[in-house]
């Protein structure tokens, strides 16, 4: 994307590393917030649970995988088909310093929920100026 | 909103596969065509024994933020998303959609309306409506025509 933002970039495709996995895989839509403490990333991700979904973070590269259960029966009739039904998977490079042992994750109603805590060095400090 | 009866095997619609399959490498995911409308759910409907089902992805809604209504030979499903955006925070990507989203659907004629269900789990919402008994097939007996004898008697 031409405008880029400065906290988190999309890695280019994921197809740079090979993946064990076969099957078709979606990116899903995400939302990235930043606090001084930390990193909210929320991704829509419906259609699977808590125990399928892998988070990883090494080298300041995040990753998100998560396995779908197809919900219907390889030849169904269709009368009306407009989206298709598979996993998930991103990448993110993160700019900002994490705290991996402190990432939390939540999966609620579809949506997956990652709290990144910035680790110390990363947080904004106030520097008062001696005169 | 009029379904569409996909005959799967045209070459338009193998063609149409075959691109959506050779985009989703590219952009990651499969591309609706026409394009996806955030306001309007992208919906799959089949056919599973003796049930029409119907299926939207709609992530972050708890039931009550969702109204489905059947009337006159039409489902509609409306729902509403909020802003989630946590508190103090600077937002430097938002791709989520958020917001009113409507969708009606015409159903088919033989779909007892009166006993659709409907099921919302992990973001995704699932309505079966189960086809009228007088729809299904029925085995017509034809009764034996009468021999010249018995229709004499």
């Amino acid at each position: 994307m031409a405008n880029e933002d400065t906290a988190a970039k999309s890695s280019a495709d994921e197809t740079r590393a090979e993946h064990t996995w076969s099957g078709q895989h979606y990116r899903p839509d995400v939302d990235i917030y930043e606090k001084d403490s930390e990193l909210i990333l929320l991704a829509d991700m419906p259609g699977t649970q808590g125990d399928k979904i892998d988070i990883g973070f090494e080298d300041g590269t995040l990753t998100i995988h998560a396995e779908v259960e197809p919900r219907q029966d390889e030849n169904a009739e269709y009368l009306l088909r407009e989206y298709e039904v598979g996993s998930y998977f991103r990448t993110f490079q993160l700019s900002e310093a994490i705290e991996a042992s402190k990432i939390t994750a939540e999966y609620v109603d579809g949506v997956l929920r990652l709290c990144l805590p910035k680790s110390e060095a990363a947080r904004p400090r106030k520097i008062t100026v001696k005169s | 909103m009029v379904f569409r009866y996909i005959n799967t095997r045209h070459p338009i619609h193998q063609l149409r596969h075959e691109m959506d399959r050779l985009l989703t490498g590219l952009l990651g995911r499969a591309t609706g065509w026409p394009a996806p409308d955030r306001g309007r759910p992208a919906t799959n409907v089949w056919e599973h024994g003796d049930t029409v089902m119907v299926e939207m992805e709609l992530p972050g809604l708890k039931s009550e933020q969702i109204e489905m209504s059947v009337s006159g030979g039409e489902l509609t499903v409306k729902a509403n998303r909020p802003e989630d955006q946590p508190e103090g925070t600077v937002y430097h990507r938002r791709e989520r959609p958020r917001g009113a989203s409507e969708r009606a659907l015409r159903l088919p004629a033989d779909v007892d309306t009166s006993k659709v269900e409907a099921n919302l789990a992990d973001g995704v919402l699932t309505i079966s409506l189960p086809k009228a008994e007088s729809a299904k097939p029925r085995k017509i007996s034809v009764a034996p025509q009468k021999t010249a004898q018995e229709k004499q008697t």
